[in-house]
């Protein structure tokens, strides 16, 4: 987990639209968000917050009708944007690489696993040997038992587990500098993600790369990440080491979300507790802070105005009028 | 897979044997005398006697039946009725220029359509995409008969590039007299195979491990062409079984606007001359061979797509 | 009287209300509909025609298009012009009769194979896989061996080539709908059979059956053309455009009027109703849409 000074990636004033027939759909707004170098990032989100958007700008595997309206996106130094398809796809799968949700779709069904790992090592020049040597070194390192012979075989194959391990062999083989995982265990039950996680966790300390861990269970992040940001309908709201957030949110939202963690429930209840209200309409924005319809504190400042982002306590960002207000519980 | 295998081979033949069956009825429905109805005006009384005695009129129908089928799925087809020669000796002898024919046309299609179908594909709505769209549709509706006529007329008979009768000799020639007739019968595939091809790999392309192939910074080309096309394929194969009739049946056409040799012409000629058994041979062999290729191309596809062929080995 | 346009932003640009008017906007259905009305116009015109299309006139024969003759002579002196607008009604008739006719036969066929015992419905697939396995021309061929040819012939042959499909359509409609909770419920409050195909089946299937009635039209009138062309469907010297053909291909050299006369027809009527059904698919069931 070593820092230095300059992140790895830097997102910074970050607004993307899609044109859709009803109007323009403002996705993100003004997102500030860094990863330091081997730092281990989670971004937590509902659906809907963003954070697919955020990823897919990232990656520069943007929908058709997505528009990056301002910002930029700093990696290593450079901005992504100008980059367009060609430039990116010099550093996608080399510098940066991806772990997908769905284990069961995101590998080619009708090509060997052997064939896959070779493949994404398109840019070395070196013989197919070497390559299927250091895919056989990589799988192993992920504990995929009979290596040589599984090779060979075909996605099918293979259980939803194991899937998604030889997609993070495949992510991490490159030895990238950042590693984007997109919900990588939601699909996978929970003695599967325990699993997962601590192989992540272990290969990132060999490796070193930083991890931008997606994900909407914070029992996860507070596993295993460094740092914590929460995105609420298309802006990043919160942003703090992971443990001192956890026990001193300082945005309504996060401090509601927390209180709303099935696993802070301490007595026999007939109701999940749940934040009030619905998302807002990302076309037709409300005035001022995007959470305050739901906000049990909202006053008329929060209405009309939107909040810069603050430090507050732990948090590094926190956009909010009142950072320092008493925190929000859950009425039980 | 083997129960699949199964199946398909099954149906395959049920269907040859049902068609073989309806031959008989048809026989049999005409009014008339059967013999007559199977040979035909112009066959000799000696035939038509020997025939009556095959057949075995005089006994039950279901023996008359098995009989029947029996003649068939051996290869007795009867006999040419005019000069006596058997049926599937005639059938089969002008049975390769029909074949050279619709390999042609496969030519023909294949490869552009092919390419049509990924570029439209990867330009999802641009112009290219659009007038491609518009041409394919074209081709498809004009019968391929018309075609033809108006490609002999433009290119044989106006501008002589290409001569207008016949298969010729020597292979040079055999290959510039199968130019129009091939373009003719597969134009209307290209556009075809282009369209089918264009929505299966829109479809693949939305799939999620194409994503992880860009994730991956695999270029877009080799995307399109190794990985999506690989899958996307498939249907076409599908496709080209299924239209091998439709092939036989534009071939037949061909065969008379070129004047060429082939099983078309020996059918045409064939009801010209009241030459009936060997219009039932034709067409039971072309049937046969059409629900053939249909079934080999399903197996092969069943071969190709490991999904399928692994769906036991689990 | 505002002078200011209103400029509407391009994404609440509303699309054409109205079936018609969204058809009509595309410019394929467009197109379709124009050259359908050129057909049927020339069909329904055909009594105006400037000369009788089987009077002879052997001193003019072989004539290239004029003033007098717009699309020139054939063989025998006739005038091009008039035997083609016959020869549309002809076509129309026999296309719009005869897939009438299969979609007739595919209904009931479907529907007493949807509905009926098990085996009835084994039965009727089994005959319609074996019709769709023998070649089109084939089948065509081996009929009219045994009928003659005649109009009644290529009736025939449009049914037994386009009926299954029409069937199977309709067979899986009735197959779907037929364990469908409101026919359950209707039966119970005793609907008779007769009520329940004619209230609740047919307006389901007609649709799509009319779509793909329309895309069939080319085909038939590709049928009749191409079997007159071979002799075997109607025979001269009925002005059907195949058997233009026929008798323009025998005097390809003397003469290309006779075919560019014959051929150009069918490749407008064809057009015009592909391009319609396309857009019809398109309008009425954008799942299916190319885009």
């Amino acid at each position: 987990m070593t820092q230095s000074c300059e992140p790895i990636l830097s997102v910074e004033g970050l607004s993307l639209s899609y044109d859709t027939p009803n109007g323009e759909l403002l996705a993100l707004r003004d997102v500030n968000l860094t990863i330091g170098r081997g730092e281990i990032v989670g971004l937590v989100g509902e659906s809907g917050s963003g954070k697919s958007s955020l990823m897919q700008a990232i990656l520069q595997l943007m929908a058709g009708s997505a528009r990056v309206t301002a910002g930029r996106i700093l990696f290593e130094g450079r901005d992504l944007l100008p980059l367009g398809p060609g430039g990116m796809s010099r550093l996608l799968g080399d510098r940066i690489t991806v772990v997908f949700q769905d284990p069961m779709t995101a590998l080619n069904p009708v090509l060997t696993i052997g064939r896959q790992m070779i493949d994404i090592q398109h840019r070395r020049r070196e013989s197919r040997t070497v390559k299927r040597q250091r895919a056989v070194e990589m799988l192993r390192r992920v504990r995929i038992p009979d290596v040589e012979s599984r090779l060979d075989r075909y996605p099918h194959e293979f259980s939803g587990g194991m899937r998604q391990r030889i997609a993070i062999a495949m992510a991490l083989m490159a030895e990238p500098a950042l590693l984007v995982a997109d919900e990588p265990t939601t699909a996978l039950d929970a003695t599967l993600e325990i699993a997962t996680i601590d192989l992540l966790r272990e290969l990132q300390q060999d490796i070193g790369c930083a991890i931008l861990f997606i994900t909407h269970h914070l029992g996860v992040v507070a596993e295993l990440c460094d740092r914590i940001d929460i995105m609420y309908a298309g802006e990043l709201v919160e942003s703090g080491p992971t443990m001192p957030v956890f026990r001193d949110p300082r945005h309504p939202y996060t401090q509601l979300l927390f209180a709303c963690d099935p696993a802070q429930i301490r007595h026999a209840t007939r109701h999940l507790p749940a934040i009030g209200g619905n998302l807002p309409d990302l076309i037709d924005l409300p005035q001022g802070c995007i959470f305050a319809p739901r906000c049990p504190r909202a006053d008329g400042t929060c209405r009309r105005q939107h909040p810069a982002d603050h430090r507050a306590g732990r948090s590094d960002l926190v956009r909010c009028h009142y950072p320092d207000a008493p925190r929000l519980e859950m009425a039980q | 897979m083997f129960g699949y295998i199964v199946r398909r081979a099954t149906l395959a033949i049920v269907v040859i044997l049902t068609v073989i069956a309806a031959m008989f009825v048809m026989m049999h429905a005409v009014p008339g005398d059967p013999v007559r109805a199977a040979l035909g005006p112009r066959a000799s009384e000696a035939m038509v006697e020997a025939y009556r005695v095959n057949l075995g009129l005089d006994q039950p129908v279901w023996v008359q039946i098995l009989r029947y089928f029996g003649a068939v799925l051996r290869g007795d087809l009867g006999q040419d009725a005019i000069s006596g020669t058997p049926v599937l000796r005639v059938i089969l002898s002008q049975l390769p220029d029909t074949l050279y024919l619709i390999a042609g046309a496969m030519l023909v299609a294949v490869v552009p359509g092919i390419h049509l179908g990924v570029v439209s594909a990867t330009h999802r709505g641009g112009l290219f995409d659009r007038i491609g769209s518009v041409l394919s549709v074209s081709v498809m509706a004009v019968p391929s008969f018309v075609i033809a006529i108006y490609l002999l007329l433009i290119f044989s008979i106006r501008l002589g590039w290409f001569p207008a009768i016949g298969a010729g000799e020597g292979l040079v020639d055999k290959l510039h007299r199968l130019v129009l007739p091939s373009i003719a019968l597969g134009l209307a595939w290209i556009g075809y195979l282009a369209r089918i091809l264009r929505a299966s790999m829109l479809e693949v392309m939305a799939e999620n491990h194409v994503r992880t192939a860009r994730a991956f910074g695999i270029s877009q080309r080799r995307i399109m062409y190794d990985y999506v096309l690989r899958i996307a394929i498939l249907p076409t194969i599908t496709v080209l079984g299924m239209g091998i009739g439709q092939m036989i049946s534009g071939a037949v056409f061909a065969e008379i606007v070129f004047g060429r040799p082939g099983v078309g012409k020996l059918v045409y000629d064939a009801i010209a001359n009241r030459n009936y058994p060997i219009v039932t041979g034709t067409v039971l062999l072309t049937t046969g061979f059409f629900v053939l290729v249909s079934l080999a191309a399903d197996l092969l596809i069943a071969f190709l797509d490991p999904r399928v062929r692994n769906v036991i080995s689990r | 009287m505002s002078s200011a346009a209103e400029s509407v932003p391009p994404s609440r640009r509303k699309r054409p209300q109205g079936a018609l008017s969204r058809l009509v906007s595309d410019p394929l259905g467009l197109a379709g509909l124009i050259l359908i009305v050129l057909t049927v116009g020339a069909a329904l015109l055909a009594d105006f025609a400037p000369f009788d299309p089987t009077k002879l006139n052997p001193m003019d024969r072989f004539m290239a298009p004029s003033a007098l003759h717009w699309l020139g002579t054939d063989n025998l002196g006739r005038d091009l012009f008039s035997r083609v607008l016959h020869g549309a009604r002809i076509a129309l008739a026999i296309s719009i009769g005869a897939t009438i006719l299969s979609l007739a036969i595919g209904l009931v066929l479907g529907i007493v194979a949807g509905f009926g015992p098990r085996w009835l419905d084994s039965l009727l697939l089994l005959v319609m896989d074996t019709m769709n396995s023998i070649p089109t021309v084939m089948l065509a061929l081996l009929l009219i061996t045994y009928t003659g040819p005649s109009l009644w012939a290529v009736v025939l042959v449009v049914v037994l080539v386009n009926g299954p499909g029409y069937a199977r359509i309709a067979r899986t409609h009735v197959l779907a709908l037929r364990s469908a909770e409101f026919i359950e419920a209707e039966r119970a409050l005793g609907a008779t059979f007769p009520r329940i195909v004619l209230f609740h089946i047919l307006p389901n299937i007609l649709g799509p059956l009319l779509i793909l009635a329309a895309m069939d039209i080319p085909i038939v009138v590709g049928i009749e053309a191409g079997l007159s062309f071979l002799g075997m469907g109607v025979r001269p010297p009925t002005p059907s455009w195949g058997t233009i053909l026929f008798d323009g291909f025998s005097y390809i050299r003397d003469s290309i009027w006779m075919v560019v006369a014959g051929g150009l027809p069918i490749v407008i009527t064809a057009l015009g109703f592909t391009f319609l059904g396309e857009a019809l698919r398109d309008t009425f069931d954008p799942k299916l849409a190319k885009r």
